[in-house]
């Protein structure tokens, strides 16, 4: 499904991602871990298309998208989510969906401008399909408020539903449980398993590592911007590198 | 939605019966700059409060509209309504190509970018003399008319700006309320944002700047119909920061808030004729007190001021009405 190979990344004179190279399984939750600083959210920037890479190249789908800008990734379906939740804070619930669903829809400056047919007709469409979203995520009854407004959880489900507006092939989601209580940490879990089960493939980076070793079929190991190890979680569990990263050597 | 309807058919009823009452007197001469500066402003709210894009090179694009119909009319012998279309799709295609280089810049540097277009574009109004007339200015440019129709009186000249303004009023409602107009929002709350979810933030910049450049165009083919002389001196920097004020007094990100901010300071002037060159000091106190006051505009802040004034509002309003 997506394929980094070679990745670098480089600010100045420092070395964020160095070599990274690994393949997102189509189906599967795969998730990427790492302690602060490995460079996993660096990682999702240059997925998506927020920064260029220094070195090597991103495939998605067959196709090397590694000049494409972020819009032009979102159309091919490589959606992603943001660690501290980038909302459009001044515009509704509902609108916010309604945003995600830009790319299903068409209608220009002149045709919104001059209220034609088929755009009315697209307009209710897109406000049914972003109300269904909200159900989807748990949160109808909170179409008409503002966004800013929300709770962090909330906004975090209002994030998810938006991504999934934009009917994603991989959703790659940056710190989906930071922020939220067990509680919430468990629905989201949940939720995580039935996108994965609408036929979308998910890449996660999460600290939680209760979350990640319950949803992920795959993990992904990151530490100081070089790739660590991967394999299932029990594997990672178990891999002395990994577990020297994460508690320091004695 | 039809709440909307019902407030822009007050707002057109109020417009298009104002004049009745006034009987084709100064006021209704006031009153057509009301409807020009208005829309000026709501060119720019687009592209500001919706976008969150500043430009404060407006007046070049209405310049460019009123010496554009002015040149073609007088000195080629157009007549005014293809002259106001040619000058449009000029405008249009200048301002398309103008915006990709220039909304690349974000802030300060895309005030300061915009600027130099208002700069350059005023030294050449004043420079062709040929063309232009120079700072003497261009005189003798033909009133609009519709077969036998010639719009030659303030009352003529205020239904034909101002049906230009409703129209172009209730285009904006649309838009902002649309699939566009949300991305726009979308641009203004976080660009990254909005990039990821596929929509393509350059080339929408790009339409809006266009969009209320063509605004400013037409706005401006109409006065130089209006006056029938023009001087470069009403095109200056002066006059785009003026439309910001308007803009930024009447609300941000609001249409109706645009044709508010544009009455407020069309109006003012002729209120302040007393304190003479005094007038900017005014304006500035205005400009200050506002934004530290009434940070939403007019159309936020005089709801918000009536019930600071009327807390009880709600237990006598019912007599008092």
């Amino acid at each position: 499904m997506l394929s980094l190979s070679g990745i670098g990344k480089r600010f100045g004179g420092l070395t964020a991602l160095d070599g990274i190279s690994f393949e997102v399984g189509k189906g599967a939750i795969t998730g990427i871990i790492g302690p602060n600083g490995a460079g996993k959210t660096t990682l999702f920037n240059v997925a998506t298309g927020i920064y260029p890479p220094s070195c090597g190249a991103v495939v998605f789908g067959g196709k090397d998208i590694s000049k494409l800008p972020p819009e032009g990734r979102a159309r091919l379906g490589l959606v992603r989510t943001f660690q501290n939740i980038e909302l459009f804070g001044k515009m509704t619930v509902l609108e916010n969906v309604m945003v995600g669903l830009h790319t299903q829809s068409g209608s220009g400056l002149f045709a919104c401008s001059f209220r034609m047919p088929w755009q009315m007709r697209e307009e209710r469409r897109i406000r049914e399909r972003a109300l269904e979203l909200l159900e989807f995520v748990g949160i109808p009854e909170l179409a008409d408020v503002q966004a800013g407004t929300l709770s962090f959880g909330k906004g975090r489900l209002l994030e998810i539903a938006r991504a999934m507006a934009l009917e994603p092939k991989l959703l790659l989601m940056d710190e989906p449980a930071a922020g939220l209580n067990s509680g919430e940490t468990a629905d989201l879990g949940d939720l995580i398993k039935r996108i994965r089960d609408l036929g979308v493939t998910v890449a996660l980076v999460e600290h939680d590592m209760d979350l990640v070793m319950d949803i992920c079929d795959h993990l992904v190991v990151l530490n100081l911007g070089t790739m660590l190890a991967q394999g299932t979680p029990r594997e990672i569990q178990d891999n002395p590198a990994v577990i020297t990263a994460y508690l320091g050597e004695e | 939605m039809r709440s909307d309807r019902i407030k822009f058919i007050v707002f057109a009823l109020v417009v298009l019966l104002l004049p009745l009452p006034l009987s084709g007197g100064y006021l209704t001469n006031v009153l057509i700059f009301v409807g020009i500066n208005g829309v000026l402003a709501l060119g720019l709210n687009l592209l500001l409060g919706y976008a969150g894009q500043i430009s404060l090179g407006q007046a070049a694009f209405f310049g460019l509209g009123a010496y554009g119909s002015g040149v073609l009319t007088t000195q080629f012998g157009f007549n005014p309504w293809v002259a106001m279309v040619v000058v449009a799709l000029s405008v249009a295609v200048f301002a398309f190509a103008l915006g990709f280089p220039v909304l690349r810049l974000k802030g300060h540097y895309l005030a300061m970018a915009t600027l130099g277009v208002g700069v350059i574009a005023n030294i050449a109004f004043n420079e062709t003399v040929d063309l232009t007339g120079g700072p003497s200015g261009l005189s003798g440019i033909p009133n609009l008319a519709i077969g036998t129709l010639t719009f030659d009186s303030d009352l003529k000249n205020y239904y034909l700006v101002w049906c230009f303004a409703l129209g172009m009023i209730l285009l904006s409602l649309n838009l902002v309320n649309s699939r566009f107009g949300r991305a726009l929002r979308a641009i203004h709350d976080s660009e990254v944002a909005a990039r990821v979810m596929g929509v393509n933030a350059r080339l929408m910049k790009v339409q809006v700047f266009t969009l209320s450049a063509v605004m400013s165009a037409i706005m401006g083919s109409l006065y130089c119909h209006v006056m029938t002389f023009i001087s470069p001196t009403s095109f200056g920097f002066s006059f785009s920061v003026e439309i910001l004020t308007m803009v930024v007094i009447g609300g941000l990100g609001s249409v109706y808030g645009s044709i508010l901010g544009a009455l407020l300071l069309t109006l003012l002037p002729e209120m302040l004729r007393t304190f003479q060159d005094y007038d900017i000091i005014v304006y500035g106190l205005l400009l200050v007190t506002m934004t530290i006051y009434m940070p939403g505009g007019l159309v936020e802040g005089i709801p918000a001021l009536f019930r600071l004034i009327m807390p009880t509002k709600k237990g006598t309003e019912v007599g008092n009405a």
